[in-house]
């Protein structure tokens, strides 16, 4: 038995740098450091754990979408312990949304064939998080998502989903797609074995021909939606800011009389 | 007037509030056409009739709770095609995005997701949404199909708009891949008693500063003499002090509230994303240079230990 895991893992600007939006309204990918999405390291992980625990002979390949640079997250994934990675860059990409996004790793995603796809709840960019509901739309297999747990056992994979009102254990038959929290384990560093490693496995660059898509399926022109405006928030007006001396408590509460919230 | 499907959230016919508010804003749009799944969904008729629905869309099947999402967007899809919308309005919760987002796939339409505002264009609503940690504020359109679009909690307030709200059984026919995810078991989170974190009007929130989960004791005090809510940092949830569910944050829920009390909260970009649309900041931090100070309309610097319990009491006697 063998067992063909895809992580999908998105290449994002650095959330703690200053984002900003480029001229033609996408995101600004230039001005501002990339990397392998936080919340992606997790989906590597909980694919890396799935294949140390089976049997099975497992192919952990990590697939990106994304310019040159997106190179450096597939990197990251590989030195982590992924077996090889595929790349997928094209200039007609430039503004794609959700759902062509879907298009173009479900079409990948076969190519590539698989099993199990695993990916993170969200991207720290866009944060939508629907593109693993998506994805398994698409690809018309279950979709097992936003695990906080999970396992793969004899062909089914299972896992716990965490949600507001209740905690529900899933159960799927494979293939399918997998979306795994912050919840599910901490990510593994890279050893300097496994950035050593890296440097040979292979990474496979695919264009949209390659994946039988036309240019204006994806990219601004094959949009579904359009972001006609863009507005920095105002900072907010600077506060009251009070040192406790003893009465801390009693001026926060006068405050929030004042405010009415008492 | 054109007909806007809403996806109604509830617990066993109970409507939660951020549906009320899509109706608030689904009648800037159109006539409000409500859909109703599973248990209890007869009974949301009269709460979505007096909050504008002019009708409301009813199936219930043990499919709704044996298997994930699919049946439901099955149940959406059968519903916009019976009414041919104008636009489908989802709240945002987890499972709202991804039925949501299923559903605009299958119907040939774009998706927007967590809008904070919507409003009736020329051209199709618009929707407003908060971006980049809160840092921007976008308007967007869909431009190919049916709108459809997921809204935030605490995005528009819960009006009063009485309306006809007929009830009529929806004929639902679930696909072959309805029953691919089997939902094997379900624990019901415990009630604290206390409002929904993202629903709520004001949340207590504490971070690193509270130090141990014992401590948490003295921020849930705080928030039960206001009525609120009461979130964590992700500090400390990974110290395991308080439950995920209660995360506030880019990996957590993101909320809105008219008032949010941060306490022993540095206000890392993580936090913010979370927080930062809140009406009025309030923070209490023993470090005068944590960032969080930047974001506050007041703030106090000094001991948490000191100052919420002193606050907490002050709020009681003035409560009476």
């Amino acid at each position: 038995m063998s067992l063909r895991i895809v992580v999908t893992v998105k290449y994002v600007p650095d959330a703690t740098g200053d984002r900003h939006f480029a001229d033609d309204l996408t995101v600004d990918r230039d001005d501002v450091d990339g990397l392998l999405s936080e919340l992606d390291e997790y989906a590597v992980e909980q694919a890396l754990k799935i294949a140390e625990d089976s049997d099975d002979d497992v192919e952990v390949t990590v697939l990106t979408i994304g310019p040159e640079d997106a190179k450096d997250a597939l990197r990251k994934a590989l030195s982590m312990g992924a077996d090889k990675a595929v790349h997928v860059e094209d200039d007609d990409l430039h503004g794609t949304d959700a759902i062509g996004t879907s298009l173009v790793l479900a079409k990948a995603i076969e190519k590539a064939g698989f099993d199990l796809v695993v990916s993170g709840m969200a991207s720290t960019d866009g944060t939508m998080g629907v593109v693993p509901a998506l994805v398994a739309e698409r690809l018309g297999v279950p979709q097992v998502t936003l695990l906080s747990e999970v396992s793969v056992e004899d062909g089914t994979v299972k896992g716990r989903r965490d949600g507001d009102a209740a905690s529900e254990q899933l159960e799927a038959a494979l293939p399918a797609v997998v979306s795994v929290t912050d919840q599910s384990g901490e990510a593994r560093y890279p050893s300097f074995k496994g950035i050593m490693a890296a440097k040979k496995k292979p990474v496979e660059s695919w264009d949209l021909s390659d994946l039988d898509i036309e240019a204006e399926e994806v990219g601004l022109d094959g949009a579904f939606t359009k972001v006609e405006a863009v507005a920095e928030r105002p900072a907010r007006t600077a506060g009251t800011i009070v040192k406790d001396e003893g009465e801390g408590g009693k001026q926060l509460a006068e405050f929030l009389a004042s405010q009415k919230f008492i | 007037m054109a007909e806007v499907l809403v996806y109604v959230d509830h617990v066993d016919g109970a409507v939660r509030k951020p549906t009320l508010e899509l109706l608030t804003l689904a009648r800037r749009v159109g006539e409000p056409v409500a859909v109703a799944l599973g248990n209890g969904a007869a009974d949301t008729a009269a709460t979505l009739a007096e909050h504008g629905a002019v009708k409301v869309l009813t199936h219930d099947a043990s499919e709704y709770a044996d298997y994930l999402v699919v049946p439901k967007v099955d149940a959406l899809q059968a519903a916009y095609e019976s009414v041919s919308p104008a636009a489908v309005l989802v709240p945002s919760s987890a499972e709202g995005k991804e039925i949501a987002a299923r559903l605009a796939l299958r119907i040939g339409s774009g998706i927007i997701t967590d809008a904070v505002d919507l409003e009736a264009g020329d051209e199709g609503p618009v929707a407003t949404q908060s971006v980049f940690a809160a840092s921007f504020t976008t308007k967007s359109r869909v431009i190919k199909g049916t709108p459809v679009i997921t809204v935030k909690p605490n995005s528009a307030a819960v009006e009063a708009a009485p309306a006809a709200g007929a009830v009529e059984a929806l004929a639902v026919t679930f696909s072959d891949k309805a029953t691919g995810t089997k939902v094997t078991a379900r624990t019901a989170r415990e009630s604290t008693g206390r409002p929904e974190l993202t629903e709520a009007a004001i949340v207590v929130s504490g971070g690193r500063g509270v130090n141990g989960a014992e401590n948490f004791s003295i921020i849930e005090a705080l928030a039960d003499s206001l009525g609120a809510a009461v979130g964590a940092s992700r500090a400390a949830v990974d110290a395991g002090w308080y439950p995920h569910t209660n995360q506030v944050g880019q990996t957590g829920k993101s909320v809105s509230p008219q008032l949010y009390i941060a306490n022993g909260i540095s206000g890392a970009i993580q936090h913010r994303a979370g927080m930062q649309t809140s009406k009025t900041i309030v923070a209490v931090n023993k470090d005068a240079e944590a960032p969080i100070f930047e974001l506050v309309d007041y703030g106090v610097v000094g001991d948490l230990f000191d100052v919420v319990p002193q606050l907490t009491e002050e709020i009681k006697s003035r409560k009476g």
